[in-house]
């Protein structure tokens, strides 16, 4: 099942107040984005952790109604 | 094989095989374009791992992601560790931390040309 892009943005702004996060629908289908998503909440954790706490941002939905999230996460740089 | 015999089983691969890629598909024949793009990555390193097609065994697709409470396919295990999805796998390649990973974890691998 397809999932709008704007829900995806505001799922995980919503568990990471004031990150930024960017989303490409990669093949016009709503299937298939690349999300970019810059977040101080990530300091100190590994990229294994970061992405897990995007996917848990998305309760459940990556894996399920998600099948393609093309996930990058970074810390803000001051 | 009961939920608890599957965890016990992927347990004891990750535990026995130095490298295992939980996919779609086998490294020969990979059934999904994430699965495909790590098998290429590993094969581009000469890394040898064991590959497990979660296609095979629907106890499996669902007893891994449980296990690593992660929710998608690919999954890379090194010694028993998991290391990430796709996007993680590709992003480390891209940043030689891969192949760091590989150094410290004592696994042969062939090393990229490095270029001037």
């Amino acid at each position: 099942m397809p999932m709008d892009a704007k829900e995806i943005e505001r799922l995980i702004k919503a568990h990471f107040p004031g990150a930024l996060v960017a989303i490409r629908d990669l093949a016009g289908d709503g299937d298939h984005y690349a999300a970019h998503v810059i977040a101080k909440q990530f300091v100190g954790k590994t990229r294994v952790e970061q992405h897990k706490m995007v996917y848990e941002a998305l309760q459940g939905r990556m894996g399920d109604m998600l099948h393609a999230l093309a996930l990058t996460t970074a810390v803000p740089k001051d | 094989m009961s939920e608890q015999a599957v965890q016990d089983w992927i347990r004891k691969t990750v535990a026995g095989n130095d490298v295992v890629l939980f996919m779609k598909g086998t490294k020969d024949f990979p059934q999904c374009g994430f699965s495909s793009q790590v098998a290429q990555i590993l094969g581009h390193m000469g890394v040898s791992y064991r590959d497990i097609n979660v296609l095979e065994d629907m106890a499996i697709r669902e007893g891994i992601k449980s296990f690593s409470q992660w929710p998608t396919i690919p999954q890379l295990y090194v010694k028993g560790e998991f290391v990430g999805g796709c996007d993680i796998v590709r992003e480390m390649f891209q940043e030689g931390e891969l192949g760091q990973l590989f150094e410290e974890k004592g696994i042969a691998y062939r090393r990229a040309k490095m270029t001037a």
